[in-house]
C-alpha cells in the first residue's frame, strides 16, 4: 500500500479570485485513516475532489498530490482515469444521488469493474455478490437489479463500500458518507467503513461532522476552517488537548450534546460510541 | 410496465368522451342553422321555412339531443363523420387523405426536430459558455423569434426562386418536404434544444456524474447516461409537441399549399362546412390525447420512477 502526500494544495475560484483552500499539506500514512472535520463551506469537499482531480474546470488548483511517490497533478487525464476507482475510490455523501437514476445499480458496478479488470460478467457478479454480502446486503442479485430509488440511502452507501472492497484501492476518500443517513444506518455504515479498512488494508480520508464517528475511525485529524487547516494531529491528542480555539469549540459542543443526551436518557456518565 | 400502459390508456377514454361531447355541443351553439348552410351551399335560389324543416329532418336534427350525440359518436367511431355540406361527399374521404398528409409532414418534422435538438443540445451543453454554445444560441434566438411566414418567404425566395433547387408548393416528391419541414423544425428545435441543453447541464452537476468519474468511467459513458436522463424531460415535451405541431401546421401548410389538415380546415372554416370542422376538431383533440398517452408511456419506459405514479 502507498501513502498519500498532499503538499501546498491551493484552490481558488477563477471567476471571483477567491481563495477556497489556502495552503493545505498533510500526509496519509499507508493503512491509516485521516479525518477532516470542520463546518460546512470550509473546503473539505474541495480537498477531497482535488485529490481525484475532479474539481470543476472553473477552479484553479496548485500544489502536489503524491500517491506512492507519483505526483497525480502531473499525470495525463487518461492516466488519471486509470487511477480513479482502481487506486483512489471516492464515496460520496448522498447514496440516493450517486447512481444513475434510470439504470439498475448493477449497470454502474459492471461498467466500473469492466474498466479496471478483464473479468467475465459471471465473475464480476460473483465478486460483487460476495462483497455485498460482507457489507450485510442480503440478496445481492436482487439489489444489483434494483433501481436506486428502490433502495435506501444506507444500502446505496454500502453498495459503494462493497464496490470499493472489490476494487481494493490504495486510498478510500469518503466525503461525509454518513451525513444523509438516519442514526441506525449511520452506525452500520461506520462499522462497514472500519471493516473495509481492516479487510483491504487501504488508507482512508474520512470527512465528517460527527466527532463520535471520527473518534471511532480516525488515527489523525485535520481541522479545517475557511479553507485552512487550523489544527492537525493524532486523534487522541486532538481530543485531549485541543490547541486551537475552534477545535475546542467543536469538542465542547460535542460534549455538551453528549451530556444532554445522557441526561435525557437517564445516564450519568459521558459515554462515547 | 404493462399495468402502467393499461392504466394510462384507461385515463384517455373519459377524456376522449368529454372532448367528443364538447365538440358536438359547440356545433349546436353556432348561430347558423346547418340546414340553411346546406341549402345555401347547394345553391337553392329561394329558401323557405318548409324547405328548411325538410332539410332538418333529412339531417336527422329533429330527434332528441342525447340520441343524436350517441348516434353521431357511434358513427364517428366508424370514421363516418357524415357528409360534407359543401363537397357533397363523406367527410372522411376529405379528412382521411388530408390527415395522412399532415401526419407525414408532422412525423418528418418531429424527426428533424429531434435530431436537431439532440445534436445542438448536446453540443451546447458540452461546450457550455464557449463560443460554439454562444453562437448556436444566438443564431437560434434570431431564427425562432422570426415569424414562420417570414422565414418561409425568405427560404422560398432563396432556395426556390434564386437557386431554383426546391419546389415552392404541393407534395410531389421528397424534395417537397424540405422547405415546410425546415420552417417547422427551425421554430421548434430552437426551443427544444434549449430544454435538452439545460437539462443536460443540470444532470452534469449531479452526484452520479461525479461518482461515475471517480470510478474511472470515461466521459463518453457519462455523457450517454446524462443524455438518457435529460431526454426524459425532453420526451414528455416532445410527446406534447407532436399534436401541437399537428395543429400548428395550418400556417405552413397554407403557405406551401400542402394538401393536409391545415389547408382543409381553413377552407372549411371559410365555407362554414360544419361536419368537416367538427371532425377536424375531433381528430386533432383525439391526437392530443393519444400522443399525450404515448409520451407518458415513453417517459415511463425511460424513467422507472414514473411507473408508480398512476
Ligand atoms: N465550483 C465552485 N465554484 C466556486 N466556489 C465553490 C465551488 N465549489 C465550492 N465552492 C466554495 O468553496 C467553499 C468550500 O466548499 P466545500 O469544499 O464544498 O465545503 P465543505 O467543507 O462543506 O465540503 C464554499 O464556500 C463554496 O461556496
Ligand atoms: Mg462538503
Amino acid at each position: 500500500m502507498n501513502s498519500l502526500e498532499v503538499s501546498n494544495l491551493k484552490i481558488g475560484d477563477d471567476a471571483t479570485g477567491r481563495a477556497l483552500v489556502r495552503n493545505s499539506s498533510f500526509l496519509v500514512e499507508p493503512g491509516s485513516c485521516t479525518a477532516i472535520v470542520g463546518e460546512s463551506g470550509s473546503g473539505k469537499s474541495l480537498t477531497c475532489r482535488a485529490i481525484l482531480r475532479l474539481n470543476p474546470a472553473g477552479l484553479r488548483q496548485s500544489g502536489s498530490i503524491a500517491l506512492g511517490g507519483v505526483d497525480l497533478t502531473k499525470l495525463s487525464e487518461r492516466e488519471m482515469r486509470k487511477i480513479r476507482g482502481r487506486r483512489l475510490c471516492l464515496i460520496v455523501q448522498n447514496g440516493m444521488r450517486a447512481f444513475d437514476p434510470s439504470s439498475v445499480v448493477g449497470v454502474h458496478l459492471r461498467e466500473t469493474l469492466n474498466r479496471h479488470f478483464g473479468w467475465s460478467r459471471a465473475e464480476m457478479t460473483a465478486r460483487m455478490g460476495k462483497a455485498m454480502e460482507s457489507v450485510r446486503l442480503k440478496d445481492p442479485v436482487a439489489v444489483m437489479n434494483s433501481f436506486p430509488h428502490q433502495l435506501s440511502g444506507g444500502m446505496l452507501q454500502r453498495i459503494m463500500i462493497a464496490l470499493a472492497l472489490v476494487l481494493e484501492p490504495d486510498i478510500v476518500v469518503a466525503d461525509e458518507p454518513t451525513t444523509a443517513l438516519d442514526t441506525v444506518s449511520q452506525y452500520e455504515v461506520v462499522e462497514q467503513f472500519a471493516s473495509l479498512r481492516a479487510r483491504i488494508g487501504c488508507s482512508m480520508i474520512f470527512v465528517s461532522h460527527d466527532l463520535g464517528v471520527v473518534r471511532r475511525l480516525a488515527d489523525e485529524i485535520l481541522v479545517m476552517r475557511d479553507g485552512e487547516i487550523v489544527e492537525s494531529g493524532p486523534t487522541r491528542k486532538i481530543f485531549s488537548e485541543p490547541r486551537h480555539a475552534y477545535t475546542r469549540h467543536l469538542i465542547s459542543a460535542k460534549e455538551a450534546l453528549n451530556r444532554r443526551f445522557n441526561h435525557v436518557m437517564g445516564g450519568d456518565d459521558v459515554v462515547d460510541r | 410496465m404493462g399495468a402502467y400502459i393499461v392504466r394510462r390508456a384507461l385515463i384517455a377514454i373519459p377524456l376522449l368522451a368529454m372532448i367528443s361531447f364538447a365538440a358536438f355541443v359547440f356545433q349546436h351553439l353556432s348561430p347558423l342553422d346547418p340546414a340553411e348552410v346546406v341549402l345555401h351551399s347547394q345553391g337553392v335560389p329561394k329558401i323557405t321555412d318548409e324547405l328548411i324543416a325538410e332539410t332538418r329532418a333529412e339531417l336527422g336534427m329533429d330527434r332528441p339531443f342525447l340520441i343524436r350525440y350517441l348516434d353521431w359518436l357511434v358513427s364517428c367511431l366508424q370514421l363516418d363523420f357524415g357528409k360534407s355540406y359543401v363537397a357533397n361527399q363523406p367527410v372522411w374521404s376529405l379528412l382521411g387523405p388530408a390527415l395522412l398528409n399532415t401526419l407525414k409532414l408532422t412525423l418528418v418534422s418531429v424527426a428533424a426536430i429531434l435530431a436537431l435538438s439532440v445534436a445542438l443540445g448536446v453540443a451546447c451543453a458540452l461546450k457550455a459558455g464557449r463560443w460554439l454554445d454562444k453562437s448556436i444560441r444566438g443564431l437560434s434566438f434570431v431564427l425562432t423569434s422570426a415569424p414562420s411566414y417570414w422565414l418561409a418567404a425568405l427560404m422560398v425566395w432563396y432556395f426556390s426562386v434564386k437557386l431554383d433547387l426546391l419546389p415552392t408548393s404541393g407534395m410531389d416528391s421528397a424534395r417537397s418536404y424540405v422547405l415546410p419541414v425546415a420552417v417547422i423544425a427551425i421554430g421548434y428545435a430552437g426551443i427544444y434544444f434549449r430544454v435538452i441543453r439545460s437539462s443536460m447541464l443540470g444532470n452534469l452537476n449531479e452526484d452520479y456524474v461525479l461518482y461515475g468519474r471517480a470510478c474511472g468511467l470515461p466521459e463518453s459513458t457519462l455523457v450517454r447516461r446524462v443524455l438518457k436522463n435529460s431526454l426524459q424531460v425532453a420526451i414528455s415535451i416532445f410527446g406534447m409537441a407532436i399534436p401541437t405541431i399537428l395543429g400548428s401546421t395550418v400556417v405552413v401548410e397554407n403557405l406551401f399549399a400542402w394538401p393536409g389538415l391545415g389547408t382543409l380546415s381553413v377552407r372549411s372554416v371559410l365555407s362554414r362546412d360544419f361536419p368537416v370542422i367538427q371532425a377536424y376538431v375531433l381528430v386533432l383533440a383525439a391526437a392530443f390525447v393519444l400522443f399525450n398517452a404515448v409520451s407518458d408511456i415513453a417517459s415511463a419506459a425511460v424513467n422507472p420512477k414514473l411507473r408508480n405514479d398512476l
